[in-house]
This record gives structure tokens, sequence and C-alpha cells, in this order.
């Protein structure tokens, strides 16, 4: 393949998985991986940088459009960045060290992890719990507009949630994606925290999360310049078109072809590594 | 998401709507709100800050697209071995350098960075904005973040 025909492939294969990726809320960096290591044969360390580079793009352009609805927690963000910034420096040190046969179960095991975890309903009820003492001298607590006015809600766990992003932290760095699967487990599971905060707060936390490892990337070399063009102008531009779009009423089927592409490209990614064609 | 999003209108018909919606009300007293607003208000720089980052680097990034796909379309593109990258690609002095030289992948190298360094001014603006809220704990904690993003781009050798 020369340079131009596999900027074209690869520059609309990325395009694709950022618009599946918005219109069904699951994130497009966690098929941008194994997608390039398998369909396009490239070495799994430089599809981390592309990937990684492209996270911090879809982050931090989304975050300008969900601040605006006022949901998400700028305290909890920074407070859990904290964990998350030192967990993706772990991560990104780890990736530089283990071998690459490795690095491809753990990413066949998060995606499978994604697959099911996007199968499960997330809880919308309304919980009334008491509010934490830790959590309220973090001043953690917040409110968000409903249909009937603001709604306050309490946090919860703080010291399990804050593990927990230490987790999808060094997930992140170590694999190059945004870990949006770990961080549900910790804002709300964990945490309690309302499903709008959670999932707005979590986008604003990416881009910082993945700009901690992102540094430790560039000076290794694993982030080539010719792939991570392709790959993070199409997964732009795919976000952007996906988050101006309206298609509600295909958003559920689409969300379970998504999730069977994630689970199928997990067993894939398992049995590269287990049997190291990677 | 909203159709407002898309284009930097400066008073968007729907924004006032959008904003009392967003922000508890401001004859509600207390200490809380007030800082609530103020959250607010730091949170939608901090998203214009985010989307001209990424737009900036975009467009620099598409520059150094040109530059390079003019220049080596036609060789043959192998990413399946490990190699790294060569130097000049992978310190902040070698990426300044290739671009004075007018290296299209050198651009695309300094779009990076710029992306990098979005999600950092979102942290230091963060900063002002807790100093302004008189929230030391806040101030303390973001400065946390920031010196674990500054130890990953000048710690890890990406500076020489």
């Amino acid at each position: 393949m020369t340079i131009l025909e596999f900027t074209s492939v690869v520059g609309v294969v990325s395009f694709v998985a950022g618009l599946l990726g918005s219109l069904t809320g699951l994130g497009g960096g966690v098929v941008l991986v194994p997608l390039l290591t398998i369909l396009f044969h490239v070495d799994i360390r430089y599809a981390i940088g592309a990937s990684l580079v492209s996270v911090i793009a879809t982050s931090s352009g989304a975050a300008a459009a969900y601040v605006k609805e006022g949901f998400s927690n700028i305290r909890i963000g920074m407070f859990l960045e904290i964990a998350t910034t030192i967990g993706a420096l772990f991560g990104a040190f780890l990736a530089t060290r283990i071998p690459t046969a490795a690095i491809a179960i753990v990413f066949g095991l998060v995606l499978l992890y994604s697959a099911f975890i996007s199968r499960i309903p997330r809880s919308q009820t309304q919980r009334n719990l008491p509010p934490d003492a830790l959590a309220t001298h973090l001043r953690l607590n917040g409110s968000f507009p409903d249909l009937e006015g603001q709604r306050t809600y309490n946090v919860q766990r703080v010291p399990s949630g804050f593990s927990l992003m230490f987790g999808a932290g060094a997930l992140s760095g170590l694999l190059g994606i945004g870990s949006g699967a770990v961080k549900v487990l910790a804002m709300d599971q964990a945490m309690q925290i309302p499903f709008k905060v959670s999932t707005t707060t979590s986008n604003f936390m990416i881009g910082v999360t993945a700009a901690a490892s992102a540094g430790v990337y560039l000076s290794r070399g694993y982030v080539d310049p010719g792939l991570v063009m392709p790959v993070m102008l199409g997964v732009l531009a795919g976000s952007l078109v996906g988050s101006h779009i309206l298609v509600k009423a295909e958003t559920k089927s689409l969300r379970l072809v998504f999730s069977l592409v994630i689970l199928v490209l997990g067993l894939q990614m398992l049995y590269k590594g287990f049997w190291g064609y990677i | 998401m909203n159709a407002s999003s898309d284009a930097p209108q400066p008073r968007p018909p729907d924004k006032k709507k959008q904003s009392t919606a967003g922000v508890p009300q401001p004859d509600s007293p207390g200490e809380k709100t007030r800082s609530n607003w103020t959250d607010y208000r730091i949170e939608i720089i901090l998203g214009n800050v985010l989307r001209t980052g990424v737009l900036l680097s975009a467009a620099v990034v598409l520059l150094g697209a040109a530059i390079y796909l003019t220049r080596h379309a036609h060789q043959p593109a192998d990413y399946r071995i490990f190699r790294g990258d060569p130097s000049e690609f992978r310190t902040i002095p070698g990426v300044i350098h290739s671009v004075i030289e007018g290296r299209g992948r050198g651009w695309i190298q300094l779009g990076v960075l710029l992306l990098i360094a979005t999600p950092i001014a979102r942290v230091l603006f963060s900063v002002a904005g807790f100093v302004l809220e008189r929230d030391r704990l806040y101030v303390a904690f973001t400065l946390i973040v920031l010196a674990v993003l500054l130890y990953s781009l000048l710690g890890s050798g990406l500076t020489f």
C-alpha cells in the first residue's frame, strides 16, 4: 500500500469509528487499536500512540458542548483527575516495559468488559442518599438541572471511587483509550453520581488523563506523524458529525451492533495475544 | 447534542434559556449558590479554551498532511515493525527544527503538541478559577494535577 492509499483507508475507518463511538456513547478509541492492528497490521505501539492522540481530540472537542448544559461537576472532575493522571503516567511507563502480547491480552479483556457493561442498562432512578462526611468535606456534592428544576445529589464512597479512577487512568495510559467503561464503574456504581453528571464529567476528564501519558508516548517514539494524521482527523470529524445528527430511534440497534463489534474485536485481541501473533 | 454548539455565534437565541436552566437562580441566597454559579462560568470558559485548542491543532495537522502527502504520496506505507520515530519527531526542539525546515511530519507533530497542550491549558485556567473563588483545597488539588502533567512532558525526555 502506498502512503496515499494507507492514509485514505485509515482516515475513512477512523471516521466511521468516531461516528459510531459518538452516536452510541461508547467512544471510538476502544475499537481503533484493534482495527489498526488486525486490519492494517500496524504494530500495537504505533496504534496505541495514534489512538491516545485521537482520544484527547474527541474529549476536548465534545467537552465544549457538554459544559453548556450544566451537568458536569468541575470539583468531582478535578479531584478524580489526581487519581487518573497519576494512573495514566504509571500505565504509560508500564506500556514501555511489558511485552506487546501482554498488552494485547489486557486490551482483549477490557474490550470484553466494555461490551458486557454496554448491555447493562444504567440506573437512572432517583436516590436520596444521606451526605457522606468525606464527600461533604471535599465539596463534591452538587446539583444539576432536571425537569422539576435543580436536583441535588450526594456523592458516596469517595475512597473506592478514587482507587477505581487510578485503575481507569492506568488502563488509559497502558492502552491509549479513554477507558469510559471503568469510569462508569467508579462514578455510577461506587460513587452513586447521577448518570448525566457522571457521563459529562468523565468526558471532561478524559483529555487531561490522556495528556498525562501522551508526553511519555511521544518521547518514546510511539506517536508516528504519518499514522496519527489520518486517525486523529478521521476520529475528530466522525465524532463532530455524530454529535450533530440526531438518530435517537436508531441508537438502540446501533448500540447493539457496536457492542457486538467490540466483543468480536476483544476475542480477536485475546487470540492474537495468547498465540503471540502480535 | 445541541445545534448551538456548532458555530461560535456570539449570542444564540436559546443561550439565555440554557444558562438560567444550568445556573441556580441568582436571588436564592447562600455561599454554595454563588460558588456553583462561578463554577459554571469557569466551565464555559474552559469549554471554549478546549474547542479553540482542538480546532487550532487540527488545522496545523491538516497543513502538515498537505505537505507530507504531496511529497510522499507514492512511497510505500509500513507500520508492521516498530522502529520508533526518528528523534526529530519525538522531542520538542526536534519538532520545532523540522517545522522550520518546512517538513510535513514536523507540522503534524506540532499539531499533536498543541493538542497535548490544550488540556494542560484547561488545568491552568482551573487553577485561576479556584484562586478567584478562594478555594484553597481545590487550588492545591489542581496544582497536583498540573505537576503530574508537567512531569510527564518535561520528565520523560521530551525536552532534550
